[in-house]
């Protein structure tokens, strides 16, 4: 019993930790960014201040928002809660984990995405309108892709539970598998796609023909884009999480002790940052390809996803 | 047998096997000419990579000296030739149209479904440790005739043509531990000389046609002379169906 409180208590901290540390990541890949570019770095806490700014501001509605308009950021923020409470950041077995499994964590980004299109769409401007074709385009190529992916591993784990799953690969130590390297690099492709980065997304410009997701949330301001920002800013991290449990799960908690948790939360501390440096590498050298270049990005990670699944069949059961 | 209870050689010629199933991907993939022949060349490498594993982990140290070929015909010096050919016939910075991209990726994993399926039958008669890897030296041959097929130009079809070399010359490797010495040097020697002829071609190809482009080597030699008038020769000309 007591054990069990103890297991629930962590599970909420570790949920709490996950989307208060959010934005520190996107300031961390900011700021490494700033750097590669010669460029004057903000404070790794400048998207805390943003956020507290916005939380701060008068919010404005357009005239003819409805309903839905005003509840999407709610939507896609609890979402992405949700979802950042499945995602083991720095303890295995935790008990939240069996909320949902990873194919019900793809559909809480589905969910997150489809009302995202639908506010878009809702204010009835050219831009929101354009923005929700495109990002359900990039979804629709998206997701195949990272069930896929997802797939793979689970046939590997014999699992879709993703604590037990990354337990499993914790466990079985360094084996040399071909199609998890196809799996890595499929899922970092949707992961650029998904979360609006170079060069599929330029989050950090409002150029009028090239947005994708900064087009559809064009009408939000105040609370509601604070939301949205913040929401954005925890799937990042929750898809640098997932690529970290899935292929590099070294480190994580096993048990509830206080150092094997502190090794934990230090280790995955480490892995995010690199993570975040190998990002920036690839943002600074790629440039942002055009719209219709995208469906052969991403037809590429659907095919390097396949490989995975069909090498895993192939190769590493027979 | 799981792929965690084989040893780690065995584990490294499986990794190494689908990277270079997956250069043959990029093979299909890739439009630009020197990105072919660099992605051919790491091929080569890789299948020269296994045919070493191959050897320390099987002990058969004959496989030592194809991989020694291997490694100077798919590496070195075949690259090196079809290399200095485009930088001399000017077509270094080429890139062709691939149609429907996307669809010839899935047709490739099509092919690799299909290769696997044939394969079966031969993993359940061999006791080789490498056994499974008998389906990606299949794919890899399906692969680089896929790229022969859908490719219009003559040296991108030439590196069809030596991938589906390699992956028979793979194919041997892993489901025999490689053939008998004196078979894969009359190969190697056949495949070099297939090379160089290949130049040779290629030289009188664009002294004929202009171009490497083999949709346009249906239009006969006299394309850039006035027609001949058919009526006035009082016979069918040597392309008529009749």
């Amino acid at each position: 019993m007591d054990r069990e409180l103890t297991a629930w208590a962590l599970a909420l901290a570790q949920a709490l930790l996950f989307i208060a540390a959010a934005p520190l990541l996107a300031g961390w890949l900011q700021r490494v960014k700033c750097h590669m570019q010669n460029r004057d770095a903000p404070a790794v806490w400048q998207p805390y201040r943003n956020l507290a700014k916005l939380l701060r501001k008068q919010m404005l509605l357009a005239e003819n928002a409805s309903w839905l308009f005003r509840a999407v950021p709610y939507i896609v923020f609890g979402a992405v809660l949700l979802a950042a409470a499945v995602v083991p950041l720095f303890a295995v077995h935790l008990p939240s984990a069996a909320i949902a499994d990873m194919i019900v964590l793809v559909a809480f980004f589905a969910l997150a995405r489809f009302f995202t299109a639908l506010a878009g769409l809702d204010i009835g401007t050219a831009f929101g309108g354009m923005g929700a074709s495109r990002e359900m385009m990039v979804a629709a190529l998206a997701e195949p892709a990272m069930l896929m992916a997802v797939f793979t591993l689970s046939m590997t784990a014999s699992t879709t539970n993703l604590s037990v799953a990354t337990a499993y690969m914790l466990q079985a130590g360094l084996v040399l598998r071909p199609s998890f390297l196809f799996a890595l690099l499929a899922l970092a492709m949707v992961a650029v796609a998904e979360t609006s980065r170079v060069p599929v997304d330029n989050p950090a410009t409002h150029l009028e023909l090239t947005m994708l997701h900064e087009a559809m949330i064009l009408e939000y301001g105040g609370r509601h884009l604070a939301l949205i920002e913040w929401a954005s800013q925890i799937k990042l991290m929750i898809y640098s999480v997932l690529i970290i449990d899935f292929f590099f799960p070294w480190g994580i908690a096993t048990d509830f002790s206080a150092m094997a948790l502190a090794v934990g939360v230090i280790a995955v501390t480490a892995k995010l940052m690199l993570l975040a440096v190998v990002l920036v590498v690839w943002e600074t050298v790629l440039a942002k390809m055009r719209l219709f270049r995208v469906p052969q990005f991403l037809g590429f990670a659907l095919m390097l996803s396949l490989l995975a699944m069909l090498t895993h069949v192939v190769l590493e059961t027979g | 047998m799981g792929i965690a209870a084989l040893g780690l050689y065995s584990q490294a010629i499986i990794l190494f096997a689908a990277l270079a199933l997956f250069t043959s991907f990029i093979m299909l993939a890739q439009a630009r000419m020197m990105p072919l022949i660099f992605t051919f060349a790491w091929q080569g490498l890789l299948l020269a990579v296994v045919s070493v594993l191959t050897a320390i982990a099987s002990k058969h140290p004959e496989l030592y000296v194809s991989a020694a070929l291997t490694f100077t015909l798919k590496v070195v010096l075949i690259p090196w030739l079809l290399y200095r050919l485009s930088i001399k016939l000017n077509m270094q910075y080429d890139a062709e149209a691939i149609e429907h991209p996307t669809l010839l990726l899935l047709g490739g994993v099509a092919l690799v479904i299909f290769s696997y399926f044939v394969a079966q039958s031969i993993i359940h008669l061999s006791g080789l440790a490498t056994r499974n890897t008998i389906a990606v030296s299949i794919a890899i041959e399906l692969l680089g005739m896929l790229l022969m097929c859908v490719r219009k130009s003559a040296v991108a079809q030439v590196i069809g043509f030596m991938s589906m070399e390699s992956g028979i010359f793979f194919a041997a490797v892993v489901s025999t531990y490689g053939m008998p010495l004196i078979v894969e040097l009359g190969v190697a020697f056949d495949i070099l000389v297939a090379a160089i002829l290949f130049g040779v071609f290629f030289f009188h190809l664009k002294d004929s046609f202009g171009s490497l482009n083999v949709g346009q080597f249906n239009r006969l030699s006299e394309a850039n002379q006035p027609m001949p008038l058919r009526d006035a020769a009082g016979e069918p000309s040597p392309g008529d169906p009749s």
